[in-house]
Order: structure tokens, then sequence, then C-alpha cells
């Protein structure tokens, strides 16, 4: 009964998608063909093609749009990724909730020697990726994953040495607390949070591009000790 | 090239089936993470290189050693 | 051809939608009713991505080799969804530990059963 009427009703739902979108062809491709937006100020795609590269100085469109044309939301974005480690900590950190099964056995010599030696360098590559966010695909978010993979590494290859829980939330408060004052030092200086506040410099050069390398590396180390944070919980270690 | 992101399309939506339908939790997780994978390289497709990192990193690695981590705590069968 | 060619991420992104909710829908595990919740996200993402495609068009990234703006795609729709896969991973975990909180206190993760417990 309960398989029936679902699957009616995704077929409802079915038959409204295909309605309402069987006109349109793929969207930005259908307003070049079809001409109608013709000025750069209405469509906001065009408009920061156009303007980011002498606007704010970083080869990567993405990150620009990211951290300067809509830095007010990738602070919410920072901020709800907070709530959620901070939820997954509270329902899983309980005085009953200690290691899940018995003993654990140690994984064999080369697995645990083989993690060691990958670990640094994972964290090297994931730095790599988000110090060069502004000039080459990449960023904050992305080298904050590899960064929390790393950890899933540790956590599976070398059982019972877990990265230290008070460094991680050290690294944590630190970063969000960068992003916050480098916002209100440009809201001090030029009047509106998060301003580019420091010079353009040359295009494809390492820093360059105002604030944005700055911005990045602290959303970079917020966002892997906070995924750190929750695949640490999930795996039970620490305390 | 159309044929070969029709051919990506096709083997995201079986996977998805199969994770639709395994009995076993273990089967699910990776079919879903083998649909993050292949979304990934239709992002690059889509000239989008910066989601399809994004993607390949959390959608193909973090959310499989998450699932296996509460799979861990919890039963396995359905 | 052309229709393939017009409308293959669609049907893809949308077919994905759909399976996600037949899973939530009827599935009685909880962890797979997570699982249907991660694939509707998978399939969401790539709708928003395929909007902004242009065909022929390049990575909205300049180098020596793209100097001009021409024949761009959009990149508002990719920050946005760079934001919604984190975010996505972020609900997961935490949906993850209420099924684990749920598990120790009832026993069981079927969701008829854990209806009809009463205290």
């Amino acid at each position: 009964m309960r398989t029936v009427v679902s699957l009616m009703l995704i077929a409802i739902v079915a038959a409204g998608i295909i309605v309402s979108l069987s006109q349109a062809p793929v969207g930005a491709e259908a307003a070049r063909q079809e001409g109608r937006l013709k000025q750069d100020d209405v469509n906001f795609g065009r408009y920061y093609n156009n303007r980011a590269l002498e606007e704010t100085g970083a080869a990567n469109v993405v990150a620009s749009v990211v951290v300067s044309y809509r830095g007010l939301d990738t602070l919410g974005e920072v901020a709800v990724l907070f709530i959620a480690a901070l939820g997954v900590a509270t329902l899983l950190r309980t005085k009953q909730e200690r290691k899940p099964k018995g003993e654990v056995e140690q994984a064999s010599l080369i697995v645990f020697t083989g993690c060691r030696f990958l670990f640094p360098l994972i964290l090297l590559f994931a730095a790599y990726i988000f110090a060069h966010g502004h000039l080459t695909p990449g960023g904050g978010f992305q080298g904050g994953a590899v960064t929390a993979s790393g950890f899933v590494l540790i956590y599976l290859g070398c059982r019972g040495r877990a990265v230290g829980a008070k460094q991680l939330s050290a690294t944590e408060s630190l970063s969000g607390l960068v992003f916050v004052i480098t916002g209100l030092v440009g809201l001090a200086l030029g009047g509106s949070f998060l301003l580019n506040f420091l010079p353009r410099g040359t295009t494809y050069a390492l820093f360059s591009a105002g604030v944005i390398p700055i911005i990045y590396i602290a959303i970079g180390l917020k966002v892997s000790s906070e995924l750190g944070g929750i695949v640490g919980t999930l795996a039970g270690e620490g305390e | 090239m159309i044929a070969f992101q029709t051919f990506l399309v096709l083997v995201m939506i079986v996977a998805a089936l199969r994770a639709a339908r395994a009995k076993d939790l273990m089967d699910a997780v990776i079919a879903c993470a083998l649909v993050s994978l292949m979304a990934s390289i239709i992002f690059y497709f889509l000239h989008a290189p910066d989601v399809a990192m994004a993607e390949a990193a959390i959608g193909a690695g973090l959310t499989a050693a998450i699932f296996i981590f509460a799979i861990n705590r919890t039963e396995r069968r359905e | 051809m052309s229709f393939l060619e017009n409308y293959i991420h669609y049907l893809g992104s949308f077919g994905l939608i759909l399976i996600g909710l037949y899973v939530v829908l009827v599935k009685s595990n909880l962890v797979k009713v997570i699982i249907g919740i991660n694939l509707i996200d998978t399939g969401v993402n790539l709708f928003l991505i395929s909007v902004g495609y242009i065909r022929m068009g390049t990575a909205p990234i300049f180098s020596r080799a793209t100097t001009t703006a021409e024949g761009m795609v959009d990149p508002v729709p990719q920050a946005l969804v760079l934001t919604a896969i984190v975010i996505g991973v972020s609900v997961l975990g935490l949906a993850l530990s209420v099924a684990i909180r749920l598990y120790g206190h009832y026993g069981t993760l079927d969701l008829r059963k854990i209806r009809d417990l009463k205290w």
C-alpha cells in the first residue's frame, strides 16, 4: 500500500517537472541564442566575468565570487559547519558512549609506517591547494576536505594515535576569528564589511588579489579542523 | 563527447538503482560513492573544475568514510 | 541526437532526485533513508551546475591562454554549489549521529518499530 502511494506521488512529481521544463534548453545557452539579455548589468554571471579581473585581481573568478562578491554567504556557511560539528560532539561525546566495540587490534607494521609517512605529504598537498585558491582551481573547501581525508587515514591505519582535540579546537577558533577580524578591519577602513582593502598586486602572483588569500587560508584551516572533528567523533577516538 | 557523457549518466543511474535496492548497507554506501564519482567527472565536462574537486574529495571520500563509521556502530543488514 | 545534447544532464539529475525520493518514501531502515537524502543532494547540485552551462564555453579562470571573458560559463551557480556540497556533508554527519543515538536507545533502526514504541 505504501509502495503504491509513493510511486503515484513520484509519477506526479515527474510529470510536473517534464511539463514545466519542456520548453527551455540549457539555461545560459538560451540567453545566448535568443539574445534577450543584452546588457552586462542584468545578467550577473556575465557581469562578474567581465569585471572580476580588474576589480579584485584574482585569476579564478569563482574564488572572487565566493570570497569577495558574496562573502557574507561564506560566513554563514562556516557558521553552519560549526553548528553541525558542535551538534555531533554534543550527541556523541557523553559519559556512556565510550569505545564502540571492544579491543581493536593494531594494523601491521607496513601499514602503520606507510600511514605515518603519507600524512605530512597529504597536509602539504592540501596547504598547496588552499594557498593557490585565487590562481588555479581550488581553494579553502577543497583543501579542507583533503586534510580531513588525511585524518581518516590516521584513524584507520595508526589506531590509538589520534590528532589532539585541543589543538583542533584551538585552530578552529583562531581561524574563525581571523575571518571575522578581516571583515571588521574592512568595515573600519572602507565602510563595508569584508571590503578588499589590500592592494591588487600583479596578476598571477602568489601575493595578489587583496584579502582573498588571507580569507581562503583561514577558511581552509577552519573547514579542515571542523571536518576532522566530525570524523574523529564518529570514529570514537579521543575523549 | 556527448556519447561519453551519456555513458557516465547511465552508469550514475544504474549505481543509484543499486544503492536503492541493496539489502547489505555496505553495498549501498559503495554505490553512493560511485554516484558521487560519476557526478564529479560530469562536473568537469560541464566546465566547473572547482566543483569537480570539491565533489571528488567530499562526496567520494568523506561521505563513504562517515557512513562506514556509522554502520560500524549500528547494524549492517537492512 | 540534439535532444540528447540538450537534455542529458537534466535527465540524469532528475533521475537521481526521483530515485532518492523513492528511497526516502518507501524504505524503512533509517540509514537507508539517509542514503536517499544524500542522493537527492547530489542530484540537486548536478542540476544547478547544468543550468549555467554554455556549449563550447570555457571554465571561468583567467590564465595566459584565456585572457578575455568571452564565452565563459556562469560562475555564480558554481559558487553556490561549492557551499551546498560542504553543507550537505555536515548535515549528513549530524543525521548519522542522531541515528546512532536512536539505535543506542531503542535497539533497532526500523522506523515502523520506533514509531510504535510508546513510553
